[in-house]
């Protein structure tokens, strides 16, 4: 493949809040993001996954630069978003754009569709003219399935699906270069993610985006990444192709968030159930477990795991896993 | 076979239902600014409370403009008279022999226009306030917000009677005086309000869209801003009226010859035994005004109550 259009270089974000009571201050921190790298080429889809909390949303935001890194660099296009001035950014979100998790709540109540739809317009080509901008708002309405005759309704007239469609009808506007969507759909019923999650298909290869799909499930970016990245805690514990992830997993966080897909089949869910290795919750995200952030729930943890900190490394095929014991593991998937 | 037939049937339709739409008008949204017309016009106190201060609005603006006296003429003839259509003075006269249907509406307009314009200071100042308090957060919000409870904690009362023996009774001064109190309330609601607005995903999604902050602030949100503080400044607008009344009733309002509500319900009082009626006219004006006000604000609280629209 060619060059990679965007290269995340060991992004970091934390977030400090303070506890305790006047006398006793104490600063707590947050390592939401703890030095993520990983790449993505155009037209490319990047599936990330992880539990609530792990830090997706998080992650979308510092890369699109909506709140600030503590470390590291977002190269787009060759360019360090980090270090650009306030101005020059604005201009580069052009080329970013973002889809939200509440479709609702990602709409202003006071606004009509269409003026949602072509506030990006506005704002970036403030001369346009109106029946231009109209023309643009029926257009991206019709290509994201939503009727054009409905431009004048309020996001409460709408469903939660369509609501969605207008977020991505105003994130697509200005032909974005590179699109994210953060758990696009965990808000919407499930009869609906499908429609959601094809149309975005559609328009990406339509539009050759490159895409990036946030999900807390496995199952739902099966059908839409070329690579998935799984995340805990704020790392990155495995970076693979699709295909090899589904049907071997490297990481045993991996397996463990695919046994807790859920199944269609009974006996087999059952069955999944007992096998369902994601014991414990999430360890708090102010106290991190040291070596492997993963070692207090990991049925594979021997004593090197709880001291050294398992690096994001390279396999022979081209994907990535941090876990020392990734060679000698064997988590190929049984296809029932 | 059957499949592709099938498939080019649902596929023609969906081409129709947008064709049709094409050829359609557009249809019309309905704002949350409708929807909450709507459901304000369902409640009937409102309604009735809406109508009677647009008649006593109209009134005082009026009344007196094509009233036969002026509100300190003073009619020798009918001094201390009661209500009746042959003199002239339907709401009677005072001990001087001035109407008080006629002072009752000079008094109106000075008491409508306290609580307006004191209304309309806090306004100002509450929402500049609290928006620059909630928008930039931080050690700035707090700093500011301290300010207010310190304020807030200090006896108004006294604050305000002190301001009068210190400066002397001029109706400006009880604008400012009412008004610099009553904008505390404001700041605290529109923080609050800027603060959770500021979190949420539309005002981010404007962000990742580029609209700089000037326009976050305007297009975003003053606008979803707007609701609470209508709300809260028709429930103002009578506490404002009532403090002014107070102030008049203890001798510390509006003075001589103009006067308010309060003041005439205070004169009237003084003649209480002998000439009820200079105390039952203001006041049954005062009364109503704060009850109209009430509803209302209650009113438009319910209508504009976001819980509602699910
Ligand atoms: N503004 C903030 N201030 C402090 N902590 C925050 C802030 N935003 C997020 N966090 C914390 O950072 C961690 C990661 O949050 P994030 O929203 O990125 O998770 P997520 O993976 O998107 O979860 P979800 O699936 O629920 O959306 C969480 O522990 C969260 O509590
Ligand atoms: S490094 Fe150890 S604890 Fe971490 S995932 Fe691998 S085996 Fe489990
Ligand atoms: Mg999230």
């Amino acid at each position: 493949m060619s060059k990679p259009v965007l290269r995340v270089q060991d992004l970091s974000v934390t977030f400090t809040s303070l506890a305790g009571s006047v006398f006793n201050r104490q600063e707590r921190q947050i390592r939401a993001v703890d030095g993520i790298n990983f790449e993505l080429f155009a037209g490319e889809t990047l599936g990330i996954v992880g539990e609530s909390g792990c830090g997706k949303s998080t992650l979308a935001r510092a890369i699109l630069g909506l709140l600030p890194p503590n470390r590291g660099r977002v190269m787009w296009m060759g360019d360090n978003l980090t270090e650009l001035d306030e101005e020059a950014m604005r201009q580069r979100r052009k080329e970013l754009q973002i889809v939200f998790q509440d479709p609702v709540a990602s709409l202003d109540p006071r606004m009509t569709a269409g003026d949602i739809i072509s506030e990006p317009l506005w704002t970036f080509y403030p001369k346009m003219a109106r029946l231009q901008v109209d023309e643009r708002t029926r257009g991206m309405m019709k290509m994201v399935g939503l009727l054009p005759n409905q431009i004048n309704r309020y996001p409460h007239e709408f469903s939660g699906g369509q609501c969605q469609r207008i977020g991505i009808a105003r994130s697509l506007v200005l032909n974005p270069r590179l699109l994210i969507c953060d758990e696009p759909v965990s808000a919407l019923d499930v009869s609906i993610q499908a429609q959601i999650v094809n149309l975005l298909q559609d328009l990406q290869k339509k539009l050759g985006l490159a895409l990036i799909f946030v999900a807390h499930d496995l199952s739902v970016v099966r059908h839409i990444s070329d690579r998935v990245m799984v995340m805990y805690m704020g790392q990155a514990m495995e970076v693979s192709e699709k295909e090899r992830l589904y049907r071997k997993p490297l990481h045993p966080y991996t397996n463990a968030l695919m046994k807790s897909v859920p199944v269609p089949d009974p006996k087999l869910a059952a069955a999944a159930r007992r096998e369902n290795w994601l014991t414990g919750d999430m360890p708090s995200p102010y106290r991190r477990p040291k070596g492997c952030v993963f070692h207090d729930r990991c049925p594979f943890k021997v004593k090197r795991c709880e001291a050294d900190v398992p690096p994001l490394r390279r396999m022979e095929n081209g994907d990535r896993v941090a876990c020392h014991r990734a060679e000698d593991l064997d988590l190929s998937v049984v296809e029932a | 076979m059957n499949d592709n037939v099938e498939k080019r049937r649902s596929e023609r339709t969906v081409d129709d239902v947008f064709a049709q739409a094409m050829a359609e008008p557009d249809i019309r949204g309905r704002s949350l600014w409708v929807d909450a017309w709507h459901r304000l016009l369902r409640n009937r106190a409102a309604v009735v409370s809406g109508v009677l201060m647009i008649l006593i609005v109209l009134a005082v603006v009026v009344g007196p403009m094509i009233a036969p006296w002026a509100g300190d003429f003073t009619d020798w003839d009918n001094t201390s008279s009661p209500p009746s259509l042959e003199t002239g003075h339907w709401f009677g006269t005072d001990a001087v022999g001035r109407d008080i249907l006629v002072r009752t509406l000079e008094g109106g307009r000075i008491s409508l226009l306290v609580g307006l314009v004191a209304t309309l200071v806090s306004l100002v100042i509450g929402v500049s306030y609290g928006a620059v308090a909630g928008y930039y957060g931080g050690m700035t919000d707090r700093i500011m917000m301290r300010v207010v409870d310190i304020i807030y904690a200090l006896p108004f009362m006294f604050f305000v009677i002190l301001l009068m023996v210190v400066f002397g009774r001029h109706i400006i001064l009880i604008f400012v005086a009412i008004g610099a109190v009553n904008w505390l309330d404001m700041a605290r609601i529109v923080r609050g309000q800027t603060l959770s607005l500021k979190n949420t995903e539309f005002i981010e999604a404007a962000r990742a869209c580029g609209v700089d902050h000037h326009s976050i602030i305007l297009r975003h949100i003053v606008p979803n801003l707007l609701g609470v503080v209508i709300v809260y400044v028709t429930l103002t607008i009578p506490q404002v009226i009532l403090v002014e009344s107070f102030l008049s009733f203890i001798g510390l309002g509006v003075q001589e010859p103009m006067s308010s509500w309060g003041a005439l319900v205070n004169n009237g009082a003084q003649d209480m035994e002998s000439a009820p009626w200079t105390l039952v006219f203001p006041a049954v004006f005062l009364t109503v005004t704060l009850y109209c006000f009430n509803y209302i604000g209650d009113g438009m609280r319910d209508a504009l109550d976001p819980k509602d629209r699910a």
